[in-house]
């Protein structure tokens, strides 16, 4: 969880044990700083997966309303676009977890290509991402009130516009969780080069290993939520 | 190393003996700003939360005594004057309850007390991640100033409830309030993220989960909701921004959204957030009755698992707040149903709280008198739940004084009640002094008074059809109204005196011992103020938390 | 014991109210029983028990058996009081299928009421006393709550939607209606009242218009300028010149017009009676005959205000 230890005492932990300078003094042992970090990590994971849950509930509750303009919108998606992100995603989760294990068993030069294969995806991702809202943006698909695409079936119906307000809100807050991802991807990276993970500490990169596939994951339900469903 | 005490180590009265106390304690171990702006200590960013949130406290106290006294006359008039226009009023009830909600009330307990007792009582060095409690601490920090920032650019009208469509059409730096909202939510989840790793791994050799002190039980529940509900509160407000800056219309009617839509998204964060709220309360007066009676907690485990039911009634009960706002009859019944299910595990810890006094031997120091009141007024914050759970007598009671009386019996009287008391038990632990006793039973009769004056009269004046949130209202409400008002200046004064008495207690030099209570958990096992570190020794925990059987020589 | 129900509750103003009240009552002693059952105990063994040094407590540590007694009779009373709300609120719940219905609009911040003859009132509602009311709300801006203390009915109003409250009156007199829902700043005046009559004064009430019609009386011209929107005339009738799908209105008082079919007719009270009773007896050259009969759908002063209006647009 964390890069340096930041000892603020001197004291507390006079109990001979060899220091790993990555222990943290309120720890007993580098396991239960470990066990600790992971906890953290998944209930910060459970937050995530509620706060998606929120507009989950809320594009559902809307698609009840509006099912055929829904239905209508989604067509405007791209949907090669969105299955190229689906597989460049769950291959950079593979890569994800071939680096952790790299990072386990002390390979430092293979943690450091697969980091780095797995940011390329993500910047992939977004590039493909990028396409697809400038496309959104000159038709007029845009959300609420500024919502202004033609031939629409049910003219004037507001669904569309909700449709799209939840889309780019969806879309929007997981490109976000990207982003976040990759500047910790790179966080990691450099500290891999610089050889800190070991076998015996690796805890960063497992913990924002975690974290990149509930981002995957988190896509896998919306791939499906707005490019499929029929 | 043998951290039970006896009953033998009671003191009353002033203390005599001199504290054993290291000459390096966590207030004097690194001086300047920085040591503290920049401290990863749980102790010291306890006591900046503490700091942070009885300055909201007195805030929010500023705004209701405001309210009470432009309520002293139906038309608003004092001395001549008009004391508040009803812009004004709808501000000043807004911002007394957003403040008191988000700023104050949700992070008190768990921030300052929580964050300076958990650990001490764990046995262990500090929380698990000691850089995201400041976080924690600063995200509050933003929060407040965002907040605040509101005042100066004219604040909001919404209530803090925020309800659409009012919320999304009315002007003012509504978008900002919710932002601070929003903040202050993420330093909540930041909180409880951390108390539950810290539960989970670091309790002291020796410590199962049943060796565990009941105020970490109470804090654990109130970790989990806010770990499972405060999201939820995160994407109901960012869709509420989204409302005001696109125009999404998912709670818009014009354009075919659903007002009442966002009450159940609200009200599903809301209702876990009132538990957030009293289970902390609770967690404090678990621990001064068993201590006070010098006699074991009754019923250990059913307060443990109290708690947790509680925490987990709390996320099916959220409908019973929108019994006339036009949720389907079925949810409505449902909804009534489920909420009785919270008096079980209430009634449950109110029983036990009192098995445990019997037989004790009870000393009545401040932090007791406040445990007492607690019970009382709790048990009419509670009974009176009844009546709004009740549907029949609900639609009458709600979005009336009685629903206003009966959350302030909850929150203030239940809430801030344990946590007057909690800080006076823990206040010679975080400071090293006594306060003075005598000032302390007075303040808290008074408090007693002046409660009970302002909020009680709020009951009948629910009852006999006074809607709330009303700036004019019919002349025959009006003494019950002044009654109420006299009430909030006692009330205001007895917290006044509080404050002015602990603080006038940090002027002395420290005076308090290791343990001036005879508490039995392992707070009480380290010096007053604690070392940085806590303990000099790691505690290791061989008998069960409350245990005053009086120690047998058998070492 | 009624003064003291008095003292906590506003007057009963249905059989309804009643029934709330002894709930409301049931509850309230209850409560006190239970508060004196947790408030004596704790203020009786903090004195009992009071701290005396060196005493040794008893290490008790549970009693399964009271344990189980105090969760499961709290359950089985919480049971009962539920089932017990239930009844009363299905009866709130339902209205009875013979209800006269009422529409009420509420923006902010006062109360439209419309009756089922068309008859519309702001602020002021009248009803025929034990006779079961429906109203059917509906909001036009923000939340607001019908909300009648004496028959202890509420219900939010929200724009978009129709909810539904009903009662039925028992007891005579005024009644005060009040918004519950927090509206903004004029919400704690957005007040109506609420008058139970006999059905001859509520009869009365609907053939003249309510009290609308009072605001009205003297001001004859506005009053037909508001009937020629809500009764539709100016779907086919301008007052400005233009031609619409019947005759303009403008200058058309006093003027001598002719007539399909040969004639002609001078446009006084009269003719402006028959048009409105019995449209298709003189049609207008150049018009057609698609004009439906008013009669029945207009009150005496809806047509003199008609017909004041027609005089002033000139």
């Amino acid at each position: 969880m964390s890069t340096t230890s930041v000892d603020i005492h001197g004291e507390g932990h006079g109990d001979g044990h060899a220091h790993d300078p990555h222990h943290q003094h309120h720890f007993t042992t580098m396991e239960q700083q470990f066990d600790t970090a992971k906890i953290g990590m998944w209930l910060f994971l459970v937050t995530e997966i509620l706060l998606f849950g929120g507009l989950f509930v809320g594009f559902g509750m809307m698609q009840a309303r509006y099912p055929r303009e829904f239905l209508e919108a989604h067509e405007h998606l791209t949907r090669w676009q969105g299955a190229l992100n689906t597989v460049v995603l769950l291959f950079s989760s593979f890569t994800m977890v071939m680096a952790v294990d790299s990072a386990k068993k002390n390979k430092k030069d293979k943690t450091v290509f697969y980091l780095a294969i797995t940011i390329i995806c993500a910047c992939i991702f977004l590039v493909v991402k990028y396409f697809e809202y400038a496309h959104k943006f000159e038709e007029g698909w845009l959300p609420g009130r500024f919502y202004h695409g033609e031939h629409d079936a049910i003219a004037g119906s507001h669904g569309y516009a909700t449709f799209f307000a939840f889309y780019f809100m969806m879309t929007g807050l997981h490109g976000f969780h990207i982003v976040a991802g990759i500047v910790a991807l790179l966080w990691i990276l450099f500290r891999a080069k610089k050889g800190e993970f070991t076998s015996s500490y690796y805890t960063p990169v497992d913990l924002v290993g975690l974290y990149w596939h509930i981002v995957d994951l988190i896509w896998i339900y919306l791939f499906p939520l707005y490019y499929l469903i029929q | 190393m043998d951290y039970n005490v006896t009953t033998m180590a009671v003191q009353t009265g002033p203390v005599s003996s001199a504290p054993s106390r290291p000459k390096k304690h966590y207030l004097n171990e690194t001086k300047g700003f920085k040591s503290w702006a920049c401290t990863l200590d749980h102790k010291r960013i306890g006591v900046m939360y503490l700091v942070g949130v009885l300055f909201a406290f007195m805030l929010g106290g500023t705004f209701a005594l405001l309210v009470r006294l432009s309520l002293m006359t139906s038309k608003h008039m004092l001395f001549g004057k008009v004391l508040m226009t009803a812009e004004q009023y709808n501000r000043a009830f807004t911002l007394h309850g957003a403040i008191m909600v988000f700023l104050f009330i949700i992070p008190a307990v768990p921030g300052s007390l929580g964050n300076f007792v958990l650990p001490l009582m764990l046995g262990a060095k500090d929380v698990a991640f000691p850089r995201l409690n400041l976080a924690s601490f600063y995200l509050w920090v933003t929060g407040a100033v965002m907040a605040l920032t509101t005042l100066v650019l004219g604040a909001v009208d919404t209530g803090w409830t925020f309800y659409t469509p009012y919320s999304t059409t009315t002007e003012g730096p509504v978008t900002l309030m919710t932002g601070a909202a929003f903040v202050l939510g993420f330093s909540s989840i930041f909180t409880g993220l951390n108390f539950i790793a810290t539960v989970h791994k670091l309790r002291a050799p020796g410590m199962g989960w049943f060796d565990m002190p009941l105020f970490i039980w109470g804090i654990y529940s109130t970790a989990l909701i806010q770990v499972l509900a405060t999201p939820v509160l995160g994407i109901t407000l960012v869709l509420l921004m989204l409302e005001r800056a696109f125009g999404i219309g998912i709670f818009d009617p014009r354009i075919g959204g659903d007002p009442v839509l966002f009450q159940h998204f609200f009200w599903f964060y809301s209702h876990p957030a009132v538990y957030i709220m009293i289970l902390p309360g609770m967690a404090i007066i678990s621990e001064l009755i068993p201590t006070f009676s010098h006699k074991t907690i009754f019923g250990y485990r059913a307060i443990a698992y109290s708690s947790v039911s509680l925490a987990l009634v709390s996320f099916i009960v959220w409908g019973h707040h929108m019994f006339v706002a036009g949720q389907s009859q079925l949810a409505t019944v449902v909804f009534s149903a489920l909420t009785f299910l919270v008096a079980i595990p209430s009634g449950v810890k109110v029983f036990n709280w009192l098995s445990t006094m019997y037989k004790g031997n009870i000393s009545l120091e401040a932090p007791m008198l406040y445990a007492i009141s607690f019970l009382i007024l709790f048990a009419i914050g509670g009974l009176t739940g009844i009546f709004l759970g009740t549907l029949s007598t609900d639609v009458l009671l709600t979005d009336t004084y009685f629903v206003v009386a009966h959350f302030h019996y909850v929150m203030m009287g239940g809430t801030v009640t344990a946590f007057i008391g909690g800080l006076h038990y823990w206040w010679p632990k975080m400071t090293g002094r006594m306060y003075s006793e005598a000032w302390a039973r007075i303040a808290c009769v008074l408090y007693n008074i002046g409660f009970n004056m302002t909020f009680l009269t709020q009951f009948f004046l629910g009852s006999k059809g006074m809607p709330r949130r009303y700036y004019n209202y019919l002349d025959q409400f009006q003494p019950l109204h002044q009654f109420s008002t006299f009430g909030s200046w006692i009330l205001g004064l007895s917290l006044f005196m509080t404050l002015a008495y602990l603080l006038a207690s940090l002027r002395k030099p420290m005076d308090a011992p290791e343990n001036p209570w005879g508490g039995t958990t392992l707070e009480w096992a380290t010096s007053s103020p604690p070392p940085t570190s806590n303990f000099l020794e790691q505690p290791v925990v061989e008998r069960e938390p409350y245990d005053y059987r009086p120690v047998v020589a058998a070492k | 014991m009624d003064w003291f129900r008095n003292i906590m509750m506003p007057p009963q103003g249905s059989a309804y109210a009643g029934e709330v009240d002894f709930v409301y009552m049931s509850l309230f002693w209850m409560s006190v029983v239970l508060f004196l059952g947790i408030a004596i105990p704790a203020v009786y063994f903090a004195w009992r028990y009071y701290y005396k040094p060196g005493r040794v407590t008893p290490h008790i540590t549970h009693n399964t058996f009271l344990e189980i007694t105090w969760s499961v009779l709290p359950l089985l009373l919480c049971v009962g009081i539920f089932f017990w709300g239930l009844k009363g609120w299905m009866e709130y719940a339902v209205a009875p299928g013979e209800a006269m219905e009422v529409q009420v609009t509420a923006k902010k911040w006062l109360w439209q009421f419309e009756y089922p003859d068309g008859t519309r009132t702001v602020g002021d509602l009248h009803v025929p006393i034990n006779k079961p009311v429906k109203f059917v709300m509906t909001s036009e801006d923000v939340l607001h709550d019908f909300f009648v203390p004496d028959m202890r009915v509420k219900h939010d109003l929200i724009p978009g939607r129709f909810t539904e409250v009903w009662f039925n009156p028992t007891v005579m007199g005024k009644h005060i209606i009040t918004c519950a829902e927090y509206c903004g700043k004029g919400h704690s005046d957005m007040r109506g009242t609420l008058t139970v009559e006999s059905d001859a004064d509520f009869a009365k009430f609907l053939e003249t218009g309510g009290t609308e019609w009072e605001d009205y009386k003297t001001h004859m011209q506005d009053w037909g300028k508001i009937q020629w929107e809500r009764k539709g005339c100016n779907s086919c009738h301008t007052y400005d010149g233009a031609t619409s799908k019947g005759p303009t209105w403008k200058g058309i008082w006093g003027s001598t017009v002719e007539l399909e079919g040969g004639g002609k007719v001078v446009v006084d009270e009269a003719y402006l009676r028959e048009s409105m009773i019995n449209p298709q007896a003189k049609i207008v050259k150049g018009f057609q005959p698609i004009m439906p009969t008013f009669q029945g759908l207009l009150r005496e002063n809806e047509i003199q205000g008609l017909v004041a209006f027609i005089k002033s647009v000139q």
